[in-house]
């Protein structure tokens, strides 16, 4: 049950976009994600959306992982256009009751249709692309700069790195100490709210011990080893960034101009 | 009748992805009640599949489970009755133990089962003398506890819910050999104490031949055989194709047999060996003085 439950959705894969330098993409995502936003017509979205398009299709992840990340979401959507499509004034087409549809609800119900799907599978294509690791470290270098008004932003690194490390280990450890209580008789599917959060007792301890046990054992570990921050630290992997990468996020400018221009022309 | 059985049970994990693997294929195995059972196999032959389907806690995805005459998975049996039928300690018990004494924490199980308080009282003292954790252990914090005496109390957990069949995966896992000879002699004690059934898996060929009355070899998802030590340690090579070995002493023995020498093979405790060799002395002497 539990190990249904993915967290860092990463698909390995070696295509362009995989390859491309962590720190680039997260800056070409957003600025795929401002052009989305700049789009006020039709023809500027489709332009933003034909950049991430593309690079779906370079990136080679099946449609149906694709899928998988747009049905949280799908709430969202029908809210959103219920909202658009009831309750804008404009030209009326269609009528029942109280219930009106305009022709302006029906344009910018669609309009936001897609700017939140895109918004999606945009993002969705930089986690599927980059592992966590590569994309705490680009988020690391990034941030960089702020380490000179005294971030610690190694650490801050350094600790999300440890988390997203630790989360499926701390999964299966909870698997196993819930097969462990039920197989002592542990109660854990019936009962009112306060008899379930009784039950979780046995669970929840065990859990916070050994959570607690894993991170004295890993600072012991990392001491050993000589950790003592990031002040001269260097890297096995040092992120380099190629002739690709800047026409990548060249290219993503482009099409960031190409939606303005539109704007200009329609708006 | 067999206490346990089951039917062409197969288990595969992640089914209809490509991580798709069968860890348990085909099983039919029939355990008669009062058994002590050694489950051998690799990491990954299915042991730890296996002995969780005995208890319910995975659903097999074809075949069936019987326990005690009951397919645990049809519709009228509860499956906590069945787990309080069959005990299972995991792996490294220890750390599942979360109360704030020894005592509470034994006493989770047996509560679990609706025993009242004296017969709860009752069972913890008779399970802290067999598995001599002292009874003035009984008030401590269980953190407080080494680690061999923490996997105890975690076993006693199980034991004192006095289960028919009682299942142990890898209980010395990470004990020192004094620490590992002292429970699995006390495991012995409590097998020939209730008259109970039970299996233990293990890595240890040395610790099987010692204790158990069957030996369950597992090897890729099957059973590779269920028979009695003898009966197992005769397939020597068969077992060393798999990648697992006979004791130590059988080894030496099928060499000496190599060499020449007409000596029984069957041997697989250090304490028969020394019996043996003594016979074979004593005759060759008699033969030598003919």
């Amino acid at each position: 049950m539990l190990k249904d439950i993915t967290i860092g959705q990463y698909f390995p894969g070696n295509s362009a976009v995989h390859r491309l330098d962590p720190r680039f993409k997260i800056i070409i995502t957003a600025v795929f994600i401002v052009s989305l936003f700049c789009a006020d017509n039709f023809l500027g979205l489709i332009i933003s959306c034909v950049f991430m398009l593309i690079s779906f299709l370079i990136s080679k992840i099946p449609l149906k992982l694709m899928m998988k990340s747009i049905k949280p979401i799908v709430p969202i959507i029908i809210f959103t256009t219920v909202l658009n499509l009831f309750f804008l004034d404009g030209v009326t087409l269609f009528k029942l009751g109280f219930l009106k549809i305009t022709y302006e609800g029906v344009r910018t119900s669609i309009f936001m249709i897609i700017r939140i799907i895109a918004l999606i599978m945009g993002s969705s294509l930089l986690t599927y692309t980059t592992s966590p690791i590569t994309l705490t470290d680009a988020i690391e270098r990034l941030m960089s700069p702020l380490a000179k008004i005294h971030l610690p932003v190694h650490e801050l690194a350094m600790m999300m790195t440890i988390a997203l490390r630790f989360i499926p280990t701390l999964i299966e450890e909870t698997d196993k100490i819930m097969s462990a209580q039920k197989a002592r008789g542990a109660d854990m599917e019936s009962g009112n709210l306060m008899q379930r959060a009784k039950a979780l007792t046995p669970i929840l301890i065990p859990l916070f011990v050994s959570a607690f046990r894993r991170a004295e054992e890993l600072a012991l570990a990392m001491e050993c080893r000589c950790y003592h921050g990031g002040e001269g630290r260097t890297r096995l992997k040092e992120l380099r960034s190629t002739a690709a990468d800047y026409t990548a996020l060249g290219l993503s400018f482009v099409f960031l101009d190409a939606v303005i221009l539109m704007n200009i022309i329609f708006g | 009748m067999a206490i346990i059985k089951t039917e062409n049970l197969t288990y595969t994990y992640s089914v209809g992805t490509p991580f798709e693997k069968t860890a348990v294929n085909n099983v039919n195995l029939e355990i008669e009640e009062g058994e002590l059972v050694g489950i051998i196999g690799h990491t990954g032959s299915g042991k730890s599949t296996l002995i969780q389907h005995l208890n319910g806690l995975i659903k097999p995805t074809s075949g069936k489970v019987i326990i005690d005459g009951q397919d645990i998975w049809s519709k009228d049996v509860k499956l906590r009755d069945v787990r309080f039928k069959v005990g299972l300690v995991f792996q490294y018990p220890e750390y599942q133990i979360f109360e704030e004494t020894v005592y509470k924490d034994i006493a989770f199980g047996p509560k679990n089962m609706g025993l009242d308080d004296k017969e709860i009282e009752r069972r913890i003292y008779e399970i802290t003398d067999l598995l001599g954790l002292g009874r003035d252990n009984l008030k401590k914090s269980p953190f407080e506890l080494s680690g061999g005496q923490k996997r105890r109390v975690a076993i006693a957990g199980v034991m004192a819910m006095q289960p028919k069949v009682l299942i142990l995966d890898e209980p010395t896992a990470g004990l020192d050999p004094k620490g590992r000879d002292i429970i699995l002699e006390q495991i012995k004690e409590y097998h020939r104490k209730t008259q109970s059934t039970v299996l233990l898996v293990s890595h240890s060929m040395e610790d099987v031949a010692k204790f158990a009355t069957k030996i369950l070899v597992m090897d890729h998802a099957e059973v590779f055989c269920y028979d009695t030590p003898p009966k197992v340690f005769m397939q020597a090579d068969e077992l060393t194709k798999i990648g697992l070995s006979v004791p130590q002493v059988t080894k030496v023995f099928l060499a000496l047999r190599e060499k020449g020498i007409d000596i029984r093979s069957d041997v697989y405790t250090t304490e028969f060996a020394v019996k043996t060799i003594k016979e074979y002395l004593a005759g060759h002497r008699r033969s030598l003085n003919a």
